[in-house]
């Protein structure tokens, strides 16, 4: 993964990188130092003064049901938004890819969902499946299912990870699209003249091609899940019921912003730092190995 | 010459790869029926915007436009539930175009230095970028709103875009695209003893318009997405964002939402990242067809 050709000097790299460095060094590496240093403290109620109690906060979230219980939500649900996500995605890429005419229009339209907010997309939902006036939930309760996400912390997770996935589709969708229009016709063409069925192209010749766009989806849809739900979560469940759609961020946010305990927070912030940073060199020194570039 | 043999290789022997016949109303079909299924909630919103609240609290809803349109989008537009949504559609345009073109600026250049430069440090500086791509700002959300406050930066532009600068989505895609370009570009530059920005310049910049179109695109849905960040930073109405904006307009306690207003506002949000998508998509596909000649 490194050019032949290089330039020389070393200022202006220094120069270029810069920018980015200094304002990931203000916004990003000194406020996950300063989670660091929060997670070895308890505020007291008040505010004035913070109490040393090392890995105290550590110890009490691991032994924490609750945080426990957070963890396995998270997994679950990631999981759920990337598959629910990314097949769709690649079936409807796969089937416009065979149009010869009529394939843009349909990217038009279905590219209209990528751009709306997880936030908008919880509160479209939430209209649909809404206790009381929603229309979905209306049907449903005449079919003699009763629907109550307020409730159901099942249903509640079926809701916010469909809500979650639906923009992502599109995403998806644009990003395969656009890989499987770069796949060489003329490779295509000779492995059909040469008796390569459908399947047998799309598992030889177009999934390797498009294991770079894969590999990028599903880092950036793992990171979605983890991180840039929380807008659904927030307008559908707020983390119910019984927290059972409280994701990771979900609870660094409603334990700090709610509850104002800093210090678990804090130390929620660290153990999301160490976790997230582990998974991220694993996939890419794991995976970047085994995709085609 | 070259134009018919550019034409024969888009438009390669019929049926053999391409679908026919019966297959092909058939993948029509599908793509109709995603696209229906996609486009759902979408619609239901539109419907919502357009009829009265009485209409919509005794379920089952129409499922066809009504007569309200102006009504409702008016009273959206020019009082809204808290503060006028032209306000809050004006906050989320600033900070969306500021987030992009930041990012985008900041991310070409300290790509162009990792790709093309040997310099001390380099390795380390390339973890410590690719480690923000993981850790969005809901991680550490308690000490980055502590900086943004320390710097007085609450309730302003400047608060709501900085912090979310500090990515590397797009240094990444940058990256990516740039170990794509062929090493003999750069050795030639180089053996006309061009500088490094001018190589930048006049090859890699023109080379990667396409891309940034892309990223353009992704990174305004990104920055006009954001809910987490605007909700905690922007306690004056004023500066709130349509996004964060529309969970506000919910009642709190047992209130019944003003939903024809809240749905209105809802297609507000919507429709700027649409339009860019859509005519963005356009660059895009010419990009890519630039690119295949």
């Amino acid at each position: 993964m490194e050019k032949r050709v290089t330039f020389k000097g070393w200022l202006l790299p220094l120069c270029l990188i810069a920018p980015q460095v200094i304002v990931s060094a203000i916004f990003f590496f000194y406020p996950a130092a300063q989670a660091v240093w929060q997670s070895l403290f308890i505020p007291d109620p008040f505010g004035l003064s913070m109490q040393w109690v090392g890995l105290g906060n550590f110890e009490y979230l691991l032994s924490d049901p609750y945080y426990r219980a957070s963890f396995l939500t998270t997994g679950i649900f990631s999981i759920l938004v990337t598959l629910v996500s990314m097949i769709p995605a690649l079936f409807l890429a796969v089937v416009a890819d065979r149009l010869i005419k009529g394939a843009g229009a349909y990217r038009t339209m279905l590219i209209w969902p990528y751009a709306v907010a997880p936030a908008i997309a919880g509160v479209l939902w939430l209209f649909m499946f809404n206790t009381r006036v929603g229309v979905v939930s209306w049907y449903l309760g005449n079919l003699g299912y009763d629907w109550n996400h307020v409730l159901n912390g099942n249903e509640a997770m079926g809701l916010v990870v469909v809500s979650s996935s639906w923009g992502r589709i599109s995403y998806n969708f644009l990003f395969f699209f656009a890989a499987l229009q770069s796949v060489p016709k003329s490779v295509i063409e000779a492995a059909a003249i040469d008796g390569a069925r459908f399947w047998k192209r799309f598992w030889t010749i177009v999934l390797p091609l498009l294991s770079p766009t894969t590999f990028f989806l599903l880092v950036v849809n793992i990171v979605y899940a983890f991180f840039e739900t929380f807008g659904v979560i927030h307008t559908i469940t707020a983390g119910g019921p019984q927290q059972s759609t409280t994701i990771l961020v979900y609870k660094v946010f409603s334990d700090g912003f709610v509850g104002q305990d800093l210090g678990s927070s804090a130390a929620q912030s660290v153990i999301l730092l160490v976790v997230v940073g582990a998974l991220t060199i694993f996939q890419f020194k794991f995976v970047e190995r085994r995709v085609h570039y | 010459m070259t134009h018919s043999a550019a034409k024969r290789r888009k438009e390669p022997a019929p049926g053999m790869v391409e679908k026919r016949g019966l297959g092909l109303w058939f993948t029509h079909a599908i793509m109709i029926f995603g696209v229906l299924i996609v486009f759902f909630p979408i619609w239901l919103a539109f419907v919502a915007s357009t009829i009265t609240q009485p209409e919509i609290v005794s379920p089952p809803m129409p499922l066809w436009p009504g007569d309200q349109f102006f009504t409702n989008y008016k009273k959206a537009l020019f009082s809204g539930v808290n503060v006028p949504v032209a306000t809050m559609l004006f906050n989320s345009l600033v900070m969306a175009i500021g987030i992009a073109f930041g990012k985008i600026v900041i991310s070409l250049l300290s790509a162009f230095a990792i790709v093309y430069f040997k310099f001390p440090g380099k390795m380390i500086f390339f973890w410590l970028i690719f480690l923000t791509l993981m850790l969005p700002v809901e991680v550490r959300i308690v000490p980055t709103y502590q900086v943004v406050a320390g710097f007085g930066m609450l309730n302003s532009y400047g608060g709501l875009i900085l912090p979310l600068i500090a990515s590397a989505t797009a240094t990444f895609l940058f990256r990516q695209f740039f170990m794509t370009v062929p090493d003999e570009l750069a050795e030639a530059a180089r053996v006309d003893g061009a500088r490094p920005m001018r190589f930048f310049w006049d090859i890699l910049f023109p080379m990667s318009r396409t891309n940034i179109a892309a990223l353009f695109v992704i990174l305004f849905i990104y920055g006009w997405n954001q809910y987490l960040w605007p909700l905690l930073i922007t306690t004056d109405p004023e500066m709130n964002t349509i996004v964060m904006g529309i969970k506000q307009m919910f009642p709190s306690g047992d209130d019944v939402a003003d939903w024809p207003v809240i749905m209105a506002t809802s297609i507000l949000a919507m429709i700027p990242p649409v339009i860019v998508v859509v005519s963005m998509q356009k660059l895009f596909i010419r990009g890519l067809v630039d690119s295949e000649k």
